[in-house]
Formats: C-alpha cells, sequence, structure tokens
C-alpha cells in the first residue's frame, strides 16, 4: 500500500461500517433488504472500475460475470445439493475463468472495439442460459434458490454478505493501492508511455479484467441467494450498461466513487418505483444532466459527494 | 451414412435430401438478413461519419414499427404510405436529437458518447409505451403481398420475396449516393478531415445532421417492413440493437459493403443454426461474431484499429 486512506477518510469509512453493521438493531426488514441489495450492487459497481477506472477501457459485458457466478452456485446448491462454500467458491472460479478467457480476446483490441467484443461475449453468455432450459430453467428463471440453513434468515444473510463484501472491498482496496494498481493507472493514462517503461500494458489490462470477473462473479454468488432466484435478464446488456451508469454517476478515478453511485443509483430507483413507472425515463434524464450539463463529468460529481463524506462525516 | 446424421440432427438429415426444403432455408435466410441489412446498414452510415455508435437505433426500429401500425392499421392508410411515414418520421426524430444532443458530444470520449446514446434509448423507450402502450400489436401484409409466389420449385412469401429484393436494391441506392453524388464526396470527406472541408466553406454539421437523418430513417423503415412478422411490442428494440451490432461488427465499422455480407451471413447462420440445432439459434449467431474476430478484430471488410496495439 503506497497511500493509505487518510484519517477522515479512515473515520468515514468506520462509521459507514458500524452504521451498516448496527441496520438489523432497527427492526426493520425494508431496511435490512435495502442495505442488503446496496452492499451487492456496490461490489458489482467496484469490480466494473477495477477495468475502467484502473485500466481505461469500457466493458459493456460485465454482467456476464456476474450472471455466471449467480447461476453456477445456485445451480450447485439446488439442482445438486452442493454445500455452500464450495458452491459459492465455484461460482466465483467459474466466473474467473470464464473472464480470463474472455479477456485474453478482449485485451488485444482497445476502445470500441474492445466494448464491442465483450458486449458480444456477454450476449454469448446470455444467449447460452437462455436456451440451456434443462439447467437454467430458461426465461422462467432459476427459483426458488436452496439457500443454506445457516444464512437462511433476513439478518444472518446481512451480516453474511456484510462480511464477505467488506472484505471483498478491502482486497480491492490493497490491489489498487498496491504497485500493481498505480501501473493499472500509468496504463489507464498513457498505453504508449506505460509500455516504454517496462509495463506489459496487455498482461496487465488482462489481469485486471480478470480481477474484475473474479469480484463481479462474487457479487453474482450472493444475488442469487438473496434473491432465492437468477433470471436471465442479470446477463442481458441492459443490466451490463446499468452497472456501468452506476460506476459513472459515482466517478471513476476515485476508489469509492462507484460504491456511491451504486446507493445513490439503487435508492433513487426505489424512490421513483414509489410514485412511477417511469424509471427509465428519470435514469435517461440523469445521465442526460450529468453529460450535458456537468462540465467537468461525472468525475466531479464523484469528488463532490466523496468531499462531502471524507469532509462531514456522514451524508 | 445418413442415418448417423439423421441420429445427430434430423434438421440436417432434412436439408440433405430435400432440396425444396433446403432452398426455402436459403429465401428465409435472405429476406431476414436483407430486413436486418436495412436497418444495420443506417447503423453503419452513422457510425461511420460520425463515429458514434447509436445505442438508440433499436429504439428508432421500434419507432417505425409503431408507427406503420397507427398509419396502416388504425388510419387505414396503405401499407407503403406507413412505411414511408415510418422513414420520415424517424428523419424529423432524429434531425431534433443530432441538433439538440449529438452536437454537444461529438468531442466527448467513446464512452460518453455510448451514455448519450443510452439515455436516449431509456426515454424514447418510455415514450413509446406512453404513445401506444404495452401491449402487443400485429400488423397485417400489405393486400398486393399477401399471397405466395410460384417459384417453380416452391411456393413462397411474396412479402418475404419482396425483402430479398429490396435489401440489394437499397444497397445499390446507398452505393450511389456515396460515390455518385456531391453529398456523398462531401460525407466521405468529413470522415477524412473535417477542419478542412469546413475551412473549404463546406457546412460540415449539416453534412453529419443529414446522415444522422438518413441513418435514422433507414432504421425505422427497416421497423415498418418489419412490422409484419415482428409485432411491434415494448422491448423489441434491445435484443434488435445486438443483432445490429454483431451484423456491423462482422463485416466491419463502417464498411456498406460489410454491413450487407455480415446480415447475409447472420440470416444464414441464424435458419440454417436453428434448422440443425433448434435449441441454439441465438447461440449461434453470437458464435458467428466470436469467430469472425477471433480471425479479423475489426471486421470482414473494416480497417484495423489505427495506433495498433
Amino acid at each position: 500500500m503506497t497511500s493509505p486512506l487518510s484519517k477522515t477518510g479512515m473515520a468515514a469509512c468506520l462509521i459507514i461500517l458500524i452504521l451498516c453493521a448496527l441496520t438489523p438493531l432497527l427492526q426493520s426488514d425494508y431496511l435490512i433488504d435495502v442495505v442488503t441489495e446496496i452492499l451487492i450492487v456496490a461490489l458489482f459497481a467496484l469490480s466494473l472500475n477495477i477495468i475502467i477506472g484502473y485500466s481505461g477501457n469500457v466493458s459493456f459485458g460485465h454482467a456476464a460475470y456476474f450472471a455466471i457466478g449467480g447461476y453456477v452456485n445456485a445451480i450447485l446448491l439446488t439442482t445438486y445439493g452442493w454445500p455452500l462454500l464450495p458452491s459459492a467458491v465455484a461460482g466465483v472460479l467459474a466466473a474467473t475463468l470464464t473472464a480470463a478467457i474472455v479477456a485474453y480476446f478482449c485485451t488485444r483490441l482497445t476502445d470500441i472495439y474492445f466494448a464491442m467484443l465483450t458486449l458480444a461475449f456477454s450476449m454469448l453468455v446470455w444467449a447460452i442460459v437462455f436456451k440451456w432450459r434443462s439447467l437454467t430453467n430458461g426465461d422462467d428463471g432459476f427459483t426458488p434458490v436452496h439457500v443454506p440453513a445457516m444464512i437462511d434468515d433476513r439478518t444472518a444473510f446481512f451480516y453474511f454478505t456484510m462480511i464477505v463484501i467488506v472484505v471483498s472491498i478491502a482486497v480491492l482496496w490493497v490491489i489498487t493501492h498496491s504497485a500493481f494498481g498505480r501501473s493499472l493507472v500509468a496504463v489507464r493514462e498513457n498505453v504508449g508511455r506505460a509500455g516504454f517503461v517496462g509495463i506489459h500494458t496487455r498482461r496487465m489490462r488482462w489481469q485486471a479484467f480478470v480481477i474484475a470477473g473474479f469480484f463481479a462473479g462474487v457479487a453474482g454468488v450472493l444475488f442469487g441467494m438473496y434473491h432465492r432466484g437468477m433470471y436471465v435478464e442479470s446477463a442481458f446488456w441492459t443490466q451490463s450498461a446499468q452497472v456501468l451508469i452506476m460506476t459513472l454517476l459515482g466517478g471513476i478515478y476515485s476508489f469509492f466513487g462507484p460504491l456511491i453511485g451504486a446507493a445513490v443509483l439503487f435508492m433513487l430507483e426505489r424512490l421513483t418505483n414509489e410514485y412511477t413507472e417511469y424509471w427509465p425515463t428519470v435514469l435517461g434524464v440523469i445521465l442526460l444532466a450529468i453529460l450535458l450539463f456537468q462540465p467537468d463529468g461525472l468525475v466531479g460529481l464523484g469528488k463532490r459527494i466523496k468531499n462531502k463524506f471524507g469532509g462531514g462525516g456522514s451524508p | 451414412m445418413l442415418d448417423l446424421i439423421r441420429e445427430f440432427s434430423p434438421g440436417l438429415a432434412i436439408l440433405l435430401t430435400n432440396p425444396q426444403f433446403a432452398f426455402i432455408q436459403l429465401l428465409n435466410s435472405i429476406s431476414q438478413g436483407m430486413n436486418l441489412f436495412i436497418i444495420a446498414a443506417g447503423l453503419s452510415l452513422i457510425f461511420g461519419v460520425l463515429k458514434v455508435i447509436n445505442f438508440a437505433h433499436g429504439v428508432f426500429y421500434m419507432f417505425g414499427a409503431y408507427v406503420v401500425h397507427t398509419v396502416f392499421m388504425d388510419w387505414g392508410a396503405p401499407f407503403w404510405v406507413g412505411a414511408i411515414a415510418s422513414a420520415l418520421a424517424l428523419g424529423v426524430i432524429a434531425a431534433i436529437i443530432e441538433r439538440t444532443l449529438f452536437r454537444q458530444i461529438y468531442e466527448a470520449e467513446h464512452l460518453m458518447q455510448l451514455l448519450l446514446t443510452f439515455a436516449i434509448v431509456l426515454i424514447m423507450g418510455d415514450l413509446a409505451k406512453v404513445i401506444w402502450g404495452t401491449e402487443q400489436y400485429s400488423v397485417s401484409y400489405p393486400a398486393s403481398l399477401k399471397g405466395a409466389t410460384d417459384l417453380g420449385i416452391t411456393f413462397y412469401p411474396s412479402y418475404r420475396l419482396m425483402l430479398c429484393i429490396i435489401g440489394p436494391l437499397i444497397l445499390i441506392a446507398l452505393y450511389w449516393f456515396a460515390e455518385r453524388t456531391r453529398w456523398g464526396r462531401m460525407t466521405k470527406a468529413a470522415t477524412q478531415d473535417r477542419e478542412m472541408l469546413a475551412a473549404l466553406g463546406i457546412n460540415v454539421p449539416l453534412i453529419y445532421t443529414s446522415v444522422f437523418i438518413l441513418g435514422s430513417a433507414l432504421a425505422g423503415f427497416g421497423g415498418a417492413l418489419a412490422a409484419p412478422f415482428s409485432s411491434p411490442v415494448p422491448g423489441m428494440d434491445a435484443t434488435l440493437i445486438v443483432e445490429c451490432f454483431v451484423i456491423v461488427i462482422v463485416g466491419g465499422l463502417g464498411s456498406l459493403w460489410g454491413t450487407f455480407v455480415g446480415a447475409l451471413l447472420y440470416g444464414l447462420v441464424f435458419n440454417f443454426g436453428s434448422v440443425i440445432y433448434p435449441n441454439g439459434q441465438d447461440v449461434f449467431a453470437y458464435l458467428l461474431l466470436l469467430v469472425v474476430l477471433l480471425i479479423r478484430p475489426w471486421g470482414l471488410y473494416g480497417k484495423p484499429e489505427a495506433g495498433g496495439h
């Protein structure tokens, strides 16, 4: 770790952590559900940011690894009756392995071609999930997922999720603030120069993609158990777009940006859906407003939100 | 031998033993491919000049299908009037979007452009629900093309035959536009060097607007032509846009001829794939894309990325 958290940053993290951990004390099922789901999507968005914010490529098919993790775990738990640990590990490994293969091909390309190829691979995953009815139950969705008794309770599952997510985020933090993470930023900023100083840029981008696939898989495993079901839509390109928007909304140049983006967008969606069915329009307008009227882009917005967190302790 | 094939794939066995059936599959492939070509050509044209991957192209297609339903089915105008109304309506919508939104982002990163077009998808998708509701409509075939045509070997639906003919006609028309007209030459110049062209006194923004209008009108027209068998419904845009991406990338981004070949290949792989292995029709289409990209990452007729990797 070359740059440890600042004192205020550390304090903010701790406070948020404690607030999260205390959520079940409020005895509100609604609140527990919301926080659990935010934690899961936040990890998903953070994992995507390893590709975008750190290696500088835009993946338009990140939902694939999320879905693979979720489906493999759900199928092993339910159809084959595996215990939690091996099945979750298998789910994450399947996501990682797929990401490793896909990344091998995608990292040969950059920019639009990279985005399109990741999109194509994710749609291939979607098509397989959709068509392999005997295993995945196709578009009827794979449900119900057999959740192990140990975590088959709202509060227990909440703590389980929280531990997994906090550990994952900590590992991501260490990775992105290590020498490896710094080199990734160099690759993002200038591939040519990064190459000149001896960084194997293609391998670095591959590694970033694999790490992102791993943590998307973790998020997918948790998602499937939380919802007690997996659905083909979770591999569709619109899902990839959604997580991309979360990541950007928060800001791709800061570590915690995507986490904030995920939380904000998730809450906005929940609130909007209580009043109107036109959430897509609301999201579209937010997106337009940011793209057109925020001259320093989403990054500035992310930074401002982050400053608030850093300065005031809590929002 | 044939028994072995039959065991592996009954569909393949029929294809090999029944030329009539194989011929019908071929025509199905071509007609589907040509319908997709009309739509994907618009996407390819827009990317070629504006360098924007337009996610909203699928929504334009969906609007095209809805407009033909309203004009043809509800108002009772002839089908072709409806199809042309679709193209015109999308042209107008495109002009507004280009002038107000796209113009702001030509200089921005590709990611921002993608997101802007995605915002349009979200808003227009909801708009369609407000205007047309969420039910699925059926659009009948135009009266003159209702029956089947005798091709000697077999009968084939006249409407689908028309698609097989109209696709190449549009290819020729677009080629003529691009190669033989002043507008086409200016468009080509705009892809090479915008600033130089502007310095020569050409109104470059107007070229951009016109290309966007033409590309989007093709999406509307293609949507109208697809309406009799696609039956307009919310969400029809989401799968179509990915099909168009597959075609355009297989052919090579920005290449018109490539888009044509890509669309034909897509139709062939989709139709013959689903006869040979009925469970895998969508999978085959994406496999086609992967195979092409592994061999030629920039597509069959595209140019390698500038700068290399």
